[in-house]
């Protein structure tokens, strides 16, 4: 079946001005670099990596909301990397984001009906009076009550601002929703919430989710698949367990290396890698000398070595 | 002998519809050396505990009241401007969650970390400078002097904590509040700056208050637990208990919402509700509307933090 969504040889180079007034030089700096990632119909596929390492980049690229400086998108099987305004907008109703931040998200002088049902207006879905009644169903289906309509995004709390930020995005039944940091500024009781409210809206919708995180824990309980980014590059991709029981980069391993224990009896001493000696401890293959690569080294477990 | 002794301690702030109770009756002890986590959520009253207990909060418009608010033996409440400067730095020093908006951009890090070890200790400025670049070398920068002569913007995130414990620990404090010190960090980075944070407390046999909503963050760092919620303290424990048999309910739910306890795509058990308002706190005990085993004796009267055993206490009319 056609992924819903698929990045091939995806990068961003951004121009950096080095200091030197007018006549100063800029340098290319990779922000992301020759991504390739598929996500399946029906998934959630975790993006994890520091701040930094281009994950955001990359989710943005996927809906075109930044632009790719190479590489192909790919939505529904259909290459979107050239479309102009017009042609892509039929697109932008398949894909859908979600922000870490949701007080910014939302407009502060909308109601919450007004916020969930601007996305039917805009592609002009039904009479406006459907438009509201979908987006009160919309927001019963995320958790907050029809009474929730005429509320303002400062009267909810965060987590409730964070279902109406998942109920609009969702309004237009999107096939894939980007979901970037969504719980990080969650309270832990709140945290459980969300993230149970996208395991069970992807299972009912039938949606396919790039959750972005840097949140190990929660990428654990939420993901099929984990993609980890270290400087613009995927190192290593595996089925989520597969990560967390079986990971070969250096770069996976120091992650989750450094995951807050779960007890105080598991307390241990940990080793600090470097980038440069994550680099230098690039897996090899066979004995020799090239350039690192992905690398199929199991079914559907790709790793960055060198063969 | 008590460090740090907190008895009762209310903090209010009046506003223009009624009054924001944020810390409720709050005792809390403290012992030279010791490690305490104060675990809560956004709005439990965690932060502004000790900002009161270092009267780092501007009165008016915050009221402190309390039957005793004591550290290292001077007594805050009615400590002077000149008194509690001297108890600042010297007895008891802050990190903060965000290194960037506690360093003044416009002064290298150099220049902010002589002026405080020079506030506070009579030493020449080439002296402090000195100090300054030991300081940076004790946390760990490897390049002590570039670092003092950079600005903040200049600085990674981890770079600028390590910099802020630096300057928090350049008058030998007794007593160190971090108040969530690597919510804004990389995972990679915040478990070095714990490893940091627990080995200096170590070494300088400094008492520790870490402050954090993360059960991580505690499980890794600290002796004992303290669980905040809704302005009050419901449960303290040794941290090990905490883990292996939490006895009030909101501890109980906390801990079993962790994601990533177990293998696998799962849904969570989740705590169901949001944090109650400060502005408009529920009556009696501040989690009944969200606790699965609460009543009417509940919903009408906050139940006394009593003990339990030796080193446990509660504030739970079902464990009375």
């Amino acid at each position: 079946m056609t992924p819903a969504l698929e990045l091939k040889n995806v990068s961003k180079t951004y121009q950096l001005r080095q200091s030197g007034g007018f006549f100063a030089r800029t340098t290319d700096h990779l922000a992301v670099n020759n991504v390739s990632l598929t996500l399946p119909r029906n998934q959630i596929l975790g993006l994890v990596g520091e701040s930094g390492s281009g994950k955001t980049t990359t989710g943005m690229m996927a809906m075109r909301l930044v632009e790719p400086s190479a590489g192909q998108i790919l939505v529904d099987g259909t290459d979107i990397t050239a479309l102009g305004h017009a042609a892509l907008k039929p697109f932008r109703r398949k894909m859908q984001v979600v922000f870490q931040d949701s007080y910014s998200a939302l407009d502060p002088m909308m109601t919450l009906a007004q916020i969930v049902a601007e996305p039917l207006h805009i592609h002009g879905l039904g009479t406006a009076s459907e438009q509201t009644e979908q987006a009160l169903e919309m927001l019963v289906k995320t958790g907050l009550d029809r009474s929730y309509g005429n509320r303002y995004p400062h009267e909810l709390s965060g987590g409730q601002r964070q279902r109406v930020a998942i109920a609009r995005a969702l309004i237009l039944r999107p096939q894939v929703l980007v979901a970037d940091e969504p719980t990080s500024a969650l309270d832990v009781s709140v945290k459980a919430q969300i993230i149970n409210l996208l395991l069970d809206l992807q299972a009912e919708m039938g949606l396919s989710i790039l959750f972005i995180s840097h949140d190990l824990s929660v990428v654990r309980s939420l993901t099929d698949k984990v993609a980890v980014m270290f400087q613009g590059r995927i190192v290593e991709e595996a089925p989520t367990e597969t990560i967390f029981t079986d990971a070969r980069h250096p770069y996976t391993r120091s992650l989750l290396d450094a995951i807050p224990v779960l007890n105080p009896r598991e307390r241990r001493a940990r080793t600090f890698l470097s980038r440069v000696q994550i680099e230098a401890a690039t897996p090899r293959l066979s004995g020799q000398d090239g350039t690192p690569e992905l690398h199929d080294i199991a079914p559907g477990h790709r790793l960055e070595a060198i063969r | 002998m008590t460090l740090l002794n907190i008895e009762n301690l209310t903090v209010s702030f009046p506003q223009h519809d009624g009054v924001v109770q944020a810390v409720r009756g709050v005792s809390l002890r403290v012992s030279p050396g010791e490690s305490i986590g104060i675990v809560g959520e956004s709005g439990s009253g965690k932060s502004v505990t000790c900002m009161a207990a270092l009267r780092l909060l501007r009165e008016p418009p915050s009221r402190i009241v309390a039957d005793r608010l004591e550290l290292g033996g001077v007594d805050m409440l009615r400590a002077g401007r000149t008194q509690l400067a001297a108890v600042r730095g010297r007895i008891a020093a802050m990190v903060f969650q965000d290194p960037m908006t506690a360093f003044d951009p416009v002064f290298t890090i150099g220049h902010q970390i002589v002026e405080t070890i020079r506030a506070h200790r009579d030493l020449s400025k080439s002296a402090a400078t000195t100090e300054a670049a030991a300081l940076l070398a004790r946390v760990e920068i490897k390049t002590p002097d570039a670092i003092l002569n950079s600005y903040p913007h200049q600085l990674s995130g981890g770079m600028l904590q390590r910099a802020m414990i630096a300057m928090a620990l350049s008058c030998r404090p007794q007593i160190l509040f971090a108040d969530e010190p690597t919510t804004a960090l990389d995972v990679t980075i915040q478990a070095q700056i714990l490893h940091l944070i627990k080995q200096l407390q170590a070494e300088l046999g400094m008492a520790l208050i870490m402050v954090t909503h993360d059960l991580g963050v505690v499980a890794e760092t600290v002796d004992r637990v303290v669980v905040m919620y809704g302005g009050r303290v419901m449960e303290t424990a040794p941290v090990q208990d905490i883990f292996d048999a939490p006895l009030h309910p909101y501890t109980q739910a906390l801990m079993a919402s962790m994601p990533g306890r177990t293998p696998g795509k799962q849904r969570l058990i989740e705590i169901a509700g949001a944090s109650p308002n400060p502005a408009n706190p529920p009556t009696g005990c501040p989690f009944h509307p969200r606790c699965a085993v609460a009543d009417a004796q509940c919903a009408a009267e906050a139940p006394a933090f009593r003990a339990l055993s030796e080193s446990r206490a509660a504030a739970c009319w079902r464990l009375a």
